[in-house]
């Protein structure tokens, strides 16, 4: 599947490849233009200029109904009036009476899918007796009985409460791999992102900021944006010079080969940070404050002369006595240079 | 489900003033309607059975009852059609004029009824405006009964619209997109989808509708050309009774007129809790 815009208000000039059978997260803030991406591949929206295309198809001409995708609202958008099995049978009793299934068939076809989403023999409820998971899969079933060529989901998880959140997560991993149904979702939630998809697809502002699978994304991320984006980061501002980094004139033991010359940001996570020994190379920052957090024990430091805070995580049993002055050295961190002011 | 506890007026609850809110709408319910319907009911009853069978089921009675209550009927279903239309239209497009157009579906609430009778009848009479095009076709519309229901249309028009656009109004927009993106075509949506949601809403306005069509007086007689067993209305046979002192009679066809009228409302309103519990809102 392939789609291309140029210039939509709330996208600019986006393209994205999607692979059969792919589970993809639009991950993003909110105002990034996700939930306008998602609603122009199911037709919701028209671009101001580009195309999408279905495999070979070009579906720009298409009406929503003609897409044949399976849209999952972020309110379930259930049809309060039907029971649960006319919700999921709607999409195949609104068909053109030539290709419609018999009444048997929906029925039969309604409580497979029930059964599908682990709802068996909730067939006669209506949505105001279901909890919020269980409405969640009731979208999803009538969004599958259409036998959709793409499923798309608007922020899937979003009014569930953590711990329904982290079961549906995983029993939609499981689905998916079952159906292998081709599936975009939306998210805010860079953990649901990184912990779901195949492949994640970064966006601000309207524009896709980059696509890649979750250890890619993590790993390497390509701006200073997806860094402190997809996880927390502490940045400081150095200087590269002949791939060597120093900060405040004092060199840092960490190699930048390739690295252009002049002011640089340099970001890392404060799970990539060691603690070591004193010794040239290495950076020196004043303890500010030290919390509990979980298992384990996060350090504040601040360095340098612009008094930069660099967040630090320790073990809890790791019983080095915590000085009020701590050297460090990034062990995962990236080097961005500066934009020009 | 349980039935150990034992029944009370009203359930627990932690809004205060059940006991004293309660008082106050049942006193001012009475002052207002119950008491004088009651003082009604007690003058009808005073006739002597006898009586009171032989003044109701008089033939003019039962024939201007029926003219009032089928030309209501009509009034109100046709009502309900177009006042949908109109809040159809007035809450889904943008248009020039719109603001225009939604004061102007009040008129026929402040405009004094006799004014539209007599509005109405000018422009009807087979010699005028619109009974003059339809003259020629042998289509009568004023002095007859459809000239009565075109009179309960225009009366009853506000109730249809202002009862269904906010609710219209305030439907999900993404209930919409859902049936869409399932693949169903648009008329499909409106049946299936969306016009289910609005059901209690029209019945809502179909009965103010009828409720104010049956008791409507003043726009129906200057239209209606009064003919007894045609196009006589029941509220009209009233004042005649009343204009000839015969206050009996009056108060027979009042009650008869009083209890159709409660037994036609209260099924209406049955059928909305039903509908409402049916279609999903909260009851």
């Amino acid at each position: 599947m392939r789609k291309q815009f140029d210039r939509y208000p709330a996208l600019h000039g986006v393209s994205l490849d999607i692979r059969s059978g792919e589970l993809i997260a639009l991950l993003g803030p909110s105002g990034s233009g996700k939930t306008t991406l998602l609603r122009l591949i199911a037709g919701l929206e028209w671009p101001t200029t580009g195309s999408i295309f279905f495999g070979g198809d070009d579906a720009s001409g298409m009406d929503v109904q003609e897409r044949n995708v399976g849209f999952v609202f972020q309110s379930y958008a259930l049809f309060k009036h039907m029971t649960v099995a006319d919700n999921i049978g709607f999409g195949l009793r609104v068909r053109p009476r030539s290709s419609r299934p018999p009444t048997a068939e929906i029925r039969r076809r309604a409580s497979a899918l029930l059964d599908l989403v682990q709802l068996s023999g909730l067939e006669n409820r209506f949505p105001a007796q279901l909890s919020g998971g269980q409405r969640q899969r009731v979208a999803l079933a009538r969004a599958l009985a259409i036998e959709p060529r793409v499923l798309l989901l608007d922020e899937p998880f979003g009014a569930l409460d953590a711990k329904v959140r982290r079961e549906l997560r995983q029993w939609l991993r499981e689905l998916h791999d079952k159906t292998g149904h081709t599936t975009v979702f939306v998210t805010h939630d860079q953990e649901e992102a990184l912990e779901l998809a195949d492949r994640v697809v970064v966006m601000s502002q309207g524009r896709i900021e980059q696509v890649g699978t979750p250890d890619e994304i993590y790993d390497r991320p390509n701006s200073p944006f997806v860094f402190s984006f997809i996880g927390e980061a502490s940045e400081l501002p150095v200087t590269v010079a002949n791939g060597r980094v120093s900060i405040d004139g004092q060199a840092i033991d960490l190699g930048a080969a390739g690295a252009a010359d002049g002011p640089a940001r340099l970001l890392m996570r404060p799970n990539g940070i060691d603690v070591v020994d004193e010794r040239p190379g290495t950076i020196a920052g004043d303890v500010v404050a030290v919390r509990r957090s979980g298992g384990w024990r996060r350090v504040e430091l601040l360095i340098g002369a612009g008094r930069h805070r660099v967040e630090v995580e320790l073990p809890i049993d790791g019983a080095q006595a915590l000085s009020e002055r701590l050297h460090i050295l990034p062990r995962h961190w990236q080097l961005y240079p500066s934009e020009a002011s | 489900m349980s039935t150990a506890y034992s029944w009370t007026w009203k359930r627990p609850s932690v809004i205060p003033g059940f006991g004293v809110t309660f008082g106050f709408a049942l006193t001012y319910l009475s002052l207002i309607v119950l008491i004088p319907l009651a003082a009604l009911i007690v003058r009808s009853t005073s006739l002597g059975w006898a009586e009171f069978w032989h003044l109701a089921f008089d033939p003019r009675t039962l024939a201007a009852l029926r003219v009032s209550f089928v030309t209501a009927l009509i009034a109100a279903v046709i009502n309900s059609v177009f006042g949908l239309v109109l809040a159809w239209v007035l809450v889904r497009y943008r248009f020039p004029g719109k603001r225009l157009i939604d004061s102007m579906i009040d008129l026929p609430f402040a405009l004094p009824t006799a004014v539209a009778g007599i509005a109405l009848s000018t422009l009807y009479a087979p010699n005028a405006w619109v009974g003059g095009l339809l003259a020629p076709y042998d289509i009568k519309i004023a002095y007859t009964p459809v000239g009565i229901v075109v009179a309960l249309i225009f009366i009853g028009l506000p109730f249809a619209v202002r009862t269904v656009e906010p609710v219209l109004a305030d439907l999900d927009k993404e209930l919409e997109e859902a049936a869409a993106t399932l693949g169903a075509r648009r008329l499909q949506t409106v049946l299936r989808v969306v016009l289910p949601q609005l059901v209690p809403a029209i019945l809502t306005g179909f009965a103010l509708a009828l409720a104010r069509g049956i008791g409507e007086y003043g726009s129906v007689v200057f239209i209606a050309g009064n003919i007894p067993f045609v196009s006589e209305i029941a509220p009209l046979l009233i004042v005649i009774r009343l204009e000839e002192f015969n206050y009996g009679a009056a108060t027979a066809v009042a009650a008869l007129m009083l209890m159709i009228s409660f037994a036609m409302l209260l099924t209406i309103n049955l059928i909305q809790a039903w509908s409402r519990r049916r279609f999903g809102h909260a009851v």
